[in-house]
């Protein structure tokens, strides 16, 4: 084998494995291996290894819930907080994260210190737990909430049909 | 019903027609009645109207022309940029195409470049500016489908060099074609269609070798230069000697995924390009201008995107060889996006096997004698679709191999 094939192909097998897991979590070892040039055995290794030190968090499907009519709100909540010696931005983005209800929580740069994002089932629901869970944090300053109207791409995908193959079936 | 009394209108018509002034003249070109027609039409019309066809028979990327392209393409018809360019085009893309052919080995300059509509276009300058009547123009077999028909067009005989079974031209197989007469025109393309097969230095260096020595001139199809997996490519114009017997084709349909833009280029010996401005300038006048904004976009910031989809076709390659390699006799490619493998062992002949795994299996692939006879025996399969098109293909294409036992 030659220099670029071996590049391409071990240049760094952990991130080509994951690299492809993160485009297709269901694609088996085998196929995995037939993409890579890796054996089996090694594709294993390195998913096994990956899971035990937590590079691969989770497996899951991204689900357009819109199109199966599920009734749901995102709010994108700016929240602005105060540090103090005992409390600083980990400890307060840890309490924040733990909610079930929280679905991310980003630090960020500008205005506001943390951007968070709430997923809940109504407006209502939604509403009554950022000022009952965020808003009374006593590190919490002020919150800025922003409900989402609609969602157009989500974590890579488009949530559009896009253009469909055009092309003729026989091209020389 | 309907139809049916047309017909019987039309011949009608067509009747009187014959019987007032019968034709005595031959009307089309008689070159043309040289050129046979395209082995891949027929097949065409068998895909028509098939539901369900994964098809492996698509010469192009099954990606879409990379949004960033795009964009600056729409912007540019917002802003009305919508004229006619320079014959040779845009100025600003000449010099990024001599910027980014630097790095397959070649230092040129803008006026050096003409930009053409696509490589088709490109290709029919190229041959048309240097073909006299009779000129020996050398072709490997198989090859492009464009290559001979252009060829004999413009007045040259065309000269096969099969190169079955390994698809790699060589040192002695132009020597040996070429032998008592004046060949004039070589035509190289790799990584090949449909073939994918590449060169390495040292095997451009023997070629070159055979073409100083005959005292020819190169048109190097170089389309596929991007899509080269096991090595980097180098343009036979960047050996010793060589650049001034060469005119490089290449175009942003393959690497850019920009097929319909219609966007290519020629580089050229400063002779060639004023023969080949002076065609170009009659015939196309100038490439369409926002294909050459979207070209410009390419090469500035083209990079990423181009890297995304090369990783792609690598990854479908080593899937489908090593899928297909226990049941077809088949190689790995070294470019481009195609599959050559044998399917002699199935006891059909190319077209028999493309027809009956269509029929069968509703997968389209394409005989391999539609590129020239030393294609028989082999069908070109097309790893331009996604994994999971492919998955499918590759596991119809071996249930029907095995069914053939």
């Amino acid at each position: 084998m030659d220099k670029t094939e071996k590049m391409n192909r071990t240049a760094n097998p952990t991130f080509e494995v994951l690299k492809l897991l993160e485009e297709n979590a269901r694609y088996s070892y085998s196929e995995i291996s037939e993409i890579t040039g890796l054996k089996e055995e090694e594709v294993k290794k390195i998913i096994k290894k990956s899971e035990e030190e937590k590079s691969i968090l989770k497996y899951k499907a991204i689900i357009d819930w819109e199109k199966l009519g599920e009734e749901f709100v995102v709010a994108v909540i700016d929240v602005r907080v105060n540090l103090t010696r005992e409390k600083n931005y980990d400890d307060i983005a840890r309490r924040i994260a733990k909610f079930p209800e929280v679905h991310a929580v980003r630090l960020i740069s500008g205005e506001y210190d943390f951007q968070v994002v709430v997923k809940g089932k109504s407006l209502k629901e939604v509403s009554v737990f950022i000022s009952e869970k965020i808003s009374t944090l006593p590190e919490v300053r002020d919150t800025n909430t922003h409900f989402v109207l609609k969602t157009y791409k989500e974590e890579g995908v488009l949530l559009f049909s896009d253009e469909e193959d055009r092309r003729l079936a026989i091209v020389p | 019903m309907k139809d049916e009394m047309d017909e019987m209108e039309d011949m009608e018509k067509m009747r009187k027609i014959g019987e007032k002034g019968k034709r005595s003249k031959l009307r089309v070109n008689e070159k043309l009645l040289e050129i046979k027609p395209s082995g891949i039409r027929k097949f065409f019309d068998l895909i028509i109207g098939r539901d369900d066809v994964i098809s492996l028979g698509v010469g192009e990327p099954d990606f879409p022309t990379p949004w960033r392209i795009r964009e600056e393409m729409i912007y540019s018809l917002e802003r009305g940029i919508t004229s006619y360019t320079s014959n040779y085009g845009l100025e600003e893309l000449r010099e990024e195409i001599c910027r980014y052919y630097t790095k397959f080995g070649v230092e040129s300059q803008p006026s050096n470049v003409v930009v053409t509509s696509g490589v088709s276009e490109g290709f029919d300058l190229a041959i048309r500016s240097i073909v006299s009547p009779g000129d020996f123009v050398l072709i490997p077999d198989p090859c492009y489908v464009s290559y001979e028909p252009l060829s004999t067009l413009a007045g040259g005989r065309v000269i096969s060099i099969p190169t079955s079974p390994s698809f790699r031209l060589n040192y002695e197989m132009i020597m040996e074609h070429s032998k008592g007469i004046d060949s004039k025109v070589l035509i190289l393309n790799y990584p090949a269609n449909p073939t994918g097969v590449s060169y390495s230095k040292k095997e451009l260096e023997e070629i070159a070798d055979a073409v100083i020595e005959r005292d020819m001139i190169v048109v190097s199809d170089e389309i596929y230069a991007e899509l080269s997996y096991k090595f980097p490519h180098k343009s036979i114009a960047s050996l010793e000697g060589m650049q001034d017997r060469t005119i490089i084709l290449n175009g942003f349909s393959k690497s850019f995924a920009m097929t319909g833009m219609r966007i290519g280029y020629v580089m050229a010996p400063d002779d060639i390009i004023d023969a080949i401005l002076k065609i170009h300038q009659y015939s196309m006048l100038c490439a369409p201008t926002t294909a050459q904004i979207g070209a410009i976009e390419a090469l500035r910031n083209g990079e990423d995107e181009l890297e995304m989809m090369r990783a792609e076709y690598l990854r479908r390659r080593n899937f489908f060889v090593r899928k297909l390699r226990n049941y077809l006799e088949i190689r790995k490619p070294e470019g481009a996006f195609y599959a050559f493998p044998s399917i002699v062992e199935t006891g059909l002949t190319s077209e028999e096997f493309a027809e009956k795994l269509l029929l069968e299996k509703n997968v389209a692939v394409v005989p391999g004698n539609a590129f020239g006879e030393s294609g028989e025996g082999f069908v070109r399969c097309a790893y331009a679709v996604s994994m999971d098109r492919l998955r499918e293909a590759v596991e119809r294409i071996i249930e029907f191999v095995e069914s053939l036992k």
